[in-house]
């Protein structure tokens, strides 16, 4: 569904990707793991064309977003949700009409279907109460549950989620790891997840990548990434205090 | 695209290859601000097709027209009063401070009027869209609209450019109105000039070239002040310090184009 052909990005004089190749499958939650400054929002950034290679190609089944522009870009964007780290909603919009905009703007829906799918959004995020707050009345929390609230709530067959539980309680953090597995189960979405939080990662993710110097070290479903030897990634689960036996419960998790 | 890729480039090798760098990238910059400006301008039909459009532009001519009054007013009035008391002094040494009314009018409508609407709105109204805008850009809220497909030259800054394009003209007629008053006062309670004469004196002299000439400065002063304001923001990187910067690039930049663009037009409308 989402392919990386040799991507290499050159931000600074430096390669921040270097020659990176890896494919998505339909349906599939991909996590992207690594140190900060590693490049891993910058690999979520080529996937909506926020970020173009400076060599190599990104494609979206059958077109190649990193060449695309104009209204064939708009066609392939807006198959996609995207969570941005801190939420990324209008200030001066609440949050019932920021999680409608979308609709509002390129969908032909009647109000009160609006008010339906934006009810149903806001309830799966846990805001059904806080849909008449202003952004700036809500804690950063629950302004990423309401940022993830408009990413879905076209129902989008992509959904690209940079840091979705970073500085949220660890409550909330698996909260959301749930609610991003439940809405791969049941609407089928294909999820891209950037996080530096491996716990999460482990419960949720159908495979998990490991980023470090622009490439991929590792590529594994999570029972295989932990047991493996590649000392990046053993480096990184020590770190977090994930032995090779995985978290308390993963042997029940898919 | 809106949204940019940040740019790096090395130290330049000599003066020379520095100042033919920045020249390029001032005449790309110029290049786009004028190319997302023209799209704004275009874009305004849609306005009228979509309700929360309409009122997005309706909230923004509240914005720049309601809250821009009580300002206008101050130096429309104190502007005309100024000019009525500089050119009576003159006048009066000539016994003929009777006229103060034809110099305050032409000077007001030609060149006054529209001149300080601009600077102001390019200083509260300009400011502001710059900060606002580029407040979003920092917090990847224009990055959002544009995944979501949704074009944030239709969806912001085309409101701002129909209240600009629509609140400008009337506010530069308005400061122009409210500057002949305070001529008027200057001369009724200084000059002994009665409240008739003034304006008979004045309306004498008005002429419907210099409104239009005028008008039309107000007009293009709106579009420039809302094109550099909207382009400042969605360029805007670096954070809060980086709104800062674009906020008070924005002003510069629409007083210096205010000016210049001011003296352009007077020369095109008016014979030597």
């Amino acid at each position: 569904m989402i392919r990386f052909e040799h991507v290499t990005k050159t931000l600074g004089g430096r390669d921040v990707l270097s020659d990176l190749s890896f494919e998505i499958q339909k349906g599939e939650i991909f996590t992207i793991v690594g140190p900060s400054g590693t490049g891993k929002s910058v690999t979520l950034k080529h996937m909506v064309r926020l970020l173009t290679p400076t060599r190599g190609s990104v494609w979206i089944e059958n077109t190649e977003i990193s060449a695309a522009d104009g209204a064939e870009l708009d066609r392939v964007r807006e198959r996609f949700g995207y969570l941005f780290q801190g939420g990324a909603l209008l200030g001066w919009m609440n949050v019932a009409d920021n999680i409608a905009l979308p609709l509002r703007e390129k969908t032909r829906l009647s109000e009160s279907e609006i008010g339906a799918r934006v009810a149903e959004a806001l309830r799966m995020v846990g805001l059904e109460d806080d849909g008449d707050k202003l952004p700036s009345e809500i804690s950063g929390g629950m302004q990423k549950r309401a940022g993830l609230a408009r990413a879905i709530v076209r129902r989008p067959e992509i959904v690209l989620y940079d840091e979705p539980t970073s500085g949220l309680d660890p409550v909330t953090a698996r909260t959301i790891d749930a609610l991003i597995r439940r809405l791969n189960e049941d609407l089928g979405i294909t999820s891209v997840v950037v996080t530096h939080d491996l716990q999460g990662a482990l419960l949720s993710a159908d495979r998990i990548a490991m980023l470090t110097g622009g490439r991929f070290v590792e590529v594994s479903e999570p029972k295989a990434f932990v047991t493996t030897e590649q000392p990046d990634v053993r480096g990184f689960l020590d770190a977090q205090f994930i032995s090779r036996k995985g978290l308390v419960g993963m042997e029940e998790t898919p | 695209m809106i949204t940019r890729e940040p740019v790096y480039s090395d130290e330049p090798s000599s003066v020379f290859v520095g100042l033919k760098r920045s020249l390029l990238l001032g005449l790309g910059e110029i290049g786009r601000a004028g190319t997302m400006t023209i799209q704004s301008l275009l874009m305004l039909p849609l306005l009228f097709g979509a309700r929360r459009s309409r009122t997005e532009a309706v909230r923004q001519m509240f914005i720049v027209g309601i809250k821009s009054l009580a300002l206008i007013t101050v130096v429309g009035m104190f502007t005309g009063m100024i000019l009525g008391l500089q050119i009576g002094l003159e006048l009066r040494r000539f016994n003929q401070e009777v006229y103060i009314g034809s110099a305050v009018v032409v000077a007001l409508f030609r060149e006054m009027g529209p001149f300080m609407t601009g600077i102001i709105l390019a200083a509260c109204v300009g400011s502001s869209m710059a900060a606002q805008i580029g407040t979003m850009t920092v917090n990847d809220e224009i990055a959002a609209l544009e995944i979501m497909s949704i074009s944030p030259v239709r969806f912001l800054m085309a409101p701002r450019m129909a209240a600009m394009v629509l609140m400008t003209p009337l506010l530069s007629f308005y400061s122009c109105v409210v500057g002949m008053i305070g001529g008027g006062i200057v001369g009724l309670t200084q000059l002994n000039v009665p409240w008739d004469q003034y304006f008979a004196t004045a309306m004498n002299f008005a002429d419907r070239h210099d409104l239009f000439v005028g008008l039309l400065k107000a007009l293009v002063f709106g579009i420039v002040v809302t094109g550099v304001s909207c382009y400042e923001g969605f360029t805007t990187t670096q954070g809060a310090v980086g709104v800062g910067q674009a906020t008070r690039r924005s002003v510069i930049t629409s007083i210096l184009l205010i000016l210049i663009l001011g003296y352009i037009i007077t020369r095109l409308f008016y014979e030597l």
